[in-house]
């Protein structure tokens, strides 16, 4: 103990990369608190330092998501707490982030939750998700006429009883990267991570 | 162009681009708990956050670039009237529901071409926020294009609501193609594959737009005149009460934080 002290030794003094990763990756999302950063795809990269400086790297979901100061904070704070004070955590914009990152165990506890998982993200730039919302046609009666912009391309099943017989009610719902849909199976409304 | 001579450019291109989401973020933000449906007060403000997040990453690079220690929080709001360079189609009023998507269709398919191709610029930061915000804006666009085509194609009264709102956004529009050699600062951009030329941007904007509005039964009436100066500084009368509500916070309590 002395001798490590007295002796700084980097062997002995710098963090693996792996045990960074590990302490850092499961910080929790303050929106969605049963997944981890790690499960979204929001952790891009750990690099450390000869002098055991650490460099987190972390990219936001979408341009304005109020969590991304909260996580960066959370993550200073984890690696803090863990006896490794000398962090930097960046933000980097490029490669932008896609849902295509989500991990099978995030797309797992989103399914737990009762939250659709995102399908993959070239359907979403393909036609987005665009059958006219049913709120659009509430609103004006016009009942279930052709959609608009484009046909859906996938099913998103109801996480409830998983039904494929699912409709979009609204493109955006409770968070920026959450659509609002419906079962017309079980009738339940229900949150579907949309891919981006 | 010399390198001071581009960080001037730069940031006066990403100004433009902050100052064209802010402004049409604070307008969206207007709806809150006004919107016809919860589902749609939802919406817009999910809108309004995106757009929020684009105009932080252009205005923090913007005063980056400029190299005279602004911040985002400076540029949004400690800079006056004259100052702001977004268009004119951004800060028109809401008006009723009709006149909000009409103005959000016309500007997303904008932004959506627009955002396409600053996704390969030449500048990476320029490039990285405009990869992430095309991905975004593809929502906006597919939301505005739907409403439209509903009340559009809807009932009497709705077919006629966005008739008379055809007719008061869409000469608005035309200042989005405006060239960018207007302003002499900014001319060189284009060459060196920084910026887009907007006039680039009409013709793939006008045929998407054209299709939708089909669609919605909608006929383009109005005369050739259009509005511009926007990108100039020479702002709608709205303009000024706009920005007194959006910055009297900041601008009488400057240290306030929470």
């Amino acid at each position: 103990m002395v001798t490590a002290l007295a002796t700084p030794d980097a062997a002995i003094t710098r963090p693996s990369v792996e045990a960074v990763t590990g302490v850092a990756g499961a910080v929790a999302d303050p929106e969605l608190p049963t997944l981890t950063i790690a499960d979204l795809g929001i952790l891009r990269a750990v690099r450390i330092a000869d002098d055991g400086h650490i460099d987190v790297d972390l990219t936001p979901t979408y341009s304005g998501c109020p969590a991304v100061e909260v996580i960066e904070h959370d993550v200073r704070h984890a690696l803090v707490g863990a006896g490794w004070a000398d962090v930097t955590v960046r933000r980097v914009m490029a490669p932008a982030w896609t849902t295509d990152w989500v991990t099978a165990e995030g797309r797992r506890k989103l399914a737990e939750i009762g939250i659709a998982p995102p399908g993959p993200a070239c359907q979403a730039a393909a036609g987005s998700d665009a059958d006219g919302t049913a709120a659009a046609r509430a609103a004006t009666g016009a009942g279930d006429s052709t959609p608009p912009a484009s046909q859906p391309v996938a099913f998103v099943r109801c996480p409830q009883c998983g039904s494929r017989d699912t409709e979009l009610l609204s493109r955006f719902s409770s968070t920026a990267c959450k659509a609002l849909r419906r079962c017309r199976s079980c009738l339940e409304p229900f949150d579907h991570f949309k891919p981006l | 162009m010399s390198e001071p001579l581009l960080d001037t450019a730069v940031a006066r291109y990403c100004l433009a681009l902050g100052d064209d989401a802010l402004v049409l973020s604070h307008r969206l933000c207007e709806w809150a708990a006004n919107s016809p449906v919860i589902e749609e007060d939802v919406a817009l403000m999910n809108i309004a956050l995106d757009l929020i997040g684009q105009a932080r990453s252009f205005l923090s690079y913007a005063g980056e670039r400029e190299g005279a220690g602004r911040t985002e929080d400076d540029l949004a709001y400690l800079r006056s009237e004259r100052d702001f360079c977004n268009v004119q189609l951004v800060e028109m009023a809401n008006g009723d529901f009709a006149t909000t998507m009409t103005r959000q269709l016309l500007f997303s398919a904008y932004q959506y071409e627009l955002y396409e191709r600053l996704s390969s610029s030449a500048d990476t930061q320029i490039a990285a926020i405009s990869a992430k915000a095309f991905k975004e804006v593809t929502y906006h666009r597919d939301h505005a294009a739907t409403w439209v085509v509903r009340l559009g194609d809807g009932t009497e009264e709705s077919h006629r609501r966005m008739v008379v709102a055809l007719n008061a956004v869409w000469p608005y529009a035309g200042e989005l193609f405006d060239p960018l050699g207007s302003d002499p600062s900014l001319g060189g951009l284009v060459e060196q594959h920084v910026a887009c030329d907007p006039v680039s941007l009409h013709e793939p904007w006008s045929a998407y737009v054209t299709s939708v509005l089909a669609q919605a039964t909608l006929e383009v009436t109005t005369t050739t005149w259009t509005p511009a100066g926007g990108r100039g500084g020479l702002h709608t009368e709205g303009f000024g009460y706009l920005l007194a509500e959006m910055q009297h916070l900041h601008r009488s309590f400057p240290e306030a934080t929470w």
